[in-house]
């Protein structure tokens, strides 16, 4: 299977629900508890990801809701310490099972970091990193497959001279598009973007929250920021988080304007946080 | 805050000049041992430098000696040091880094590792005589068993008694050590957001070392290599522990062969009293200096290869 078809054949792109409507669920978690040996980070989190939306998780630092993200393709499992119990899903599938492929998950979950953390190597083999794990592409395919994830990524254009260039050599902007491309370019379902662009400057942020914006349509995105307008403009959906629990979740709309909880009104409001 | 008193900024500024020109000194000390080191060992030697010198055997007439069997031994037993510590050492720094659980046992190994680069390297002779050379007294007094033909290149004997096998052995346990810390240090160099991102996209472990943290850590681990093979070539006390031979006359042709190598040759004619020979061991460490450095330049022109892609 390449990258490709599995783009084509991605059924929910044909149906992407309207923003504020839940619609088809990608990852599930319910009564879900995170912990760090006996630090109890997370606290019966109960919550639906909708395939190709955007989720913004928000709240202040420490409330676990890097977390929670990095529960969602097991990167905590590189953490001594970390455990967890309750339900976590992706499409029905028990993500914590101990029989799960975690190469595989992490192939359907990408992640982009809070720093750009491009490899030492040209733009083109960051790109191909992850293709080429998975599968044995002939070099046309991966070339195609290398174009087509920069171009998804809004990069193209500003390399396609260059791709044999070091990546390390692009700006701060540039570079996290080129993980956003790296992320994509193994084809996967959900993207996880943890604070991408809290190292970027304001013109390299609006760039990256345009592309996530257009991406949505092709992928589940779970965005955690720290920027509440940041949040209300790219986000169909947001959840509250708040030492160690989510306190509300809904779509972005009401839960600016229109909390249920106290406390989630004094936070987007800035009382506090 | 206009209560509170400056430091003199002239008193800072004297301090900055004066830890300068101790860094200076120090530095220059450093340069200067060097220098009149090679300066004196040149002057002693170079005259004595010529193609007879390189292609003779050891004689008793110093005019017609040469170090032809130390520099062929010197480059055998380096290349098995080589061969064999920079895989396992390199493979040990990776386990350690990359795949031990982080506890009391494996802080242990790592103290203890430390602790070995700091053993003198007469002791490792020692092992090795006891470990490679007799393989623990086994067979002791009884020929040993042989297996091939004495003649051929792949000839082997069990123990191997003290050939070029024991000695480039012995020597690579002398090096273990620096090679296994400065790798660790290599890898430990190489940023965490690596790995993860290397994690993040599907790469197993494997994957990661081998695609991410190895390539990245490399120049690193090079130059630890050059260090340990300085040192290597350098020693003489493990390759006497051994029994390496004082006189030899001919060039290894397999691994089982005698030999001796360059500073073995240098003690042996530094041990004399006639100048003559003072000449030519000085001659033959700066045959030893030239086979050293073309090792590093070697190590270099494979680092900068290595490195070429990303510029």
């Amino acid at each position: 299977m390449t990258m490709m078809s599995s783009m084509q054949t991605n059924p929910a792109s044909a149906t992407a629900a309207p923003p504020g409507d839940a619609g088809p669920i990608s990852i599930r978690a319910a009564a879900f508890d995170g912990f760090y040996g006996a630090f109890q980070a997370l606290k019966g989190i109960s919550l639906d990801i909708p395939r190709n939306q955007v989720t913004a998780f928000i709240g202040p630092s420490g409330c676990g809701k890097s977390t929670f993200l990095r529960w969602m393709n097991r990167m905590n499992d590189t953490i001594p310490g970390a455990r967890a119990s309750g339900t976590l899903t992706l499409d029905g599938e028990d993500i914590l099972a101990r029989s799960l492929d975690v190469v595989d998950l992490r192939r359907r979950v990408g992640m982009v970091f809070q720093r750009p953390n491009p490899f030492p190597k040209s733009i083109f083999d960051n790109v191909a990193f992850g293709p080429r794990l998975h599968w044995r592409h002939s070099r046309a395919d991966l070339e195609d497959l290398v174009e087509q994830s920069l171009r998804s990524a809004a990069l193209w254009n500003e390399v396609k001279d260059r791709l044999h260039a070091s990546a390390l050599g692009l700006s701060g902007g540039q570079q996290q598009r080129l993980c956003i491309a790296r992320a994509i370019a193994g084809g996967p379902e959900v993207l996880l973007m943890d604070e991408p662009c809290s190292a970027l400057d304001p013109k390299s942020t609006a760039s990256v929250e345009e592309l996530i914006r257009q991406l949505r349509t092709a992928y589940t995105i779970v965005i955690v920021t720290h920027n509440m307008q940041q949040a209300s403009r790219v986000s169909d959906r947001t959840a509250f988080f708040f030492e160690g629990s989510l306190i509300e979740s809904g779509p972005t709309e009401t839960l600016f304007t229109n909390p249920k909880s106290k406390q989630t009104e004094d936070y987007v409001t800035g009382r506090f946080g | 805050m206009t209560d509170v008193p400056h430091v003199p900024v002239g008193r800072r500024i004297l301090a900055n000049r004066l830890f300068l020109a101790v860094c200076v000194f120090c530095t220059g000390l450093a340069v200067c041992v060097l220098a009149v080191l090679i300066v004196s060992i040149v002057m002693d030697g170079v005259h004595r430098l010529s193609p007879d010198f390189i292609a003779n055997f050891a004689s008793r007439k110093p005019q017609e000696a040469g170090i032809r069997a130390p520099l062929v031994g010197s480059i055998w037993v380096c290349a098995i040091c080589a061969l064999t510590a920079l895989p396992i050492g390199v493979g040990t720094a990776i386990y350690l880094e990359e795949f031990a659980k982080r506890g009391k046992f494996t802080e242990f190994i790592r103290i203890n590792i430390s602790n070995l680069s700091g053993v003198p390297s007469v002791v490792y002779g020692i092992i090795g005589l006891t470990a490679f050379s007799r393989f623990f007294g086994w067979r002791a007094g009884a020929a040993p068993i042989a297996l091939g033909n004495p003649d051929s290149m792949l000839y082997l004997q069990l123990p191997f008694g003290s050939g070029v096998l024991a000695g480039g052995l012995t020597l690579a346990l002398v090096v273990l050590p620096i090679v296994i810390v400065a790798s660790q240090e290599a890898i430990r160099a190489v940023p965490n957001s690596l790995r993860q991102g290397s994690l993040a996209l599907g790469s197993t472990r494997w994957q990661m070392v081998s695609q991410i943290t190895l390539p990245a850590s490399l120049p690193m681990i090079m130059t630890g290599a050059i260090l340990a093979m300085s040192r290597a070539i350098g020693e003489a006390a493990p390759i006497l522990v051994l029994g390496a031979p004082l006189l030899v006359l001919e060039t290894p042709t397999n691994l089982m062969s005698d030999f001796t190598v360059l500073p073995m040759q240098v003690f042996n004619w530094m041990k004399r009293s006639k100048a003559s020979f003072q000449e030519i061991a000085a001659a033959a460490i700066i045959v030893q200096l030239a086979v050293l450095m073309s090792f590093n330049a070697f190590a270099i022109l494979v680092r900068q290869r290595l490195q070429t892609p990303l510029q």
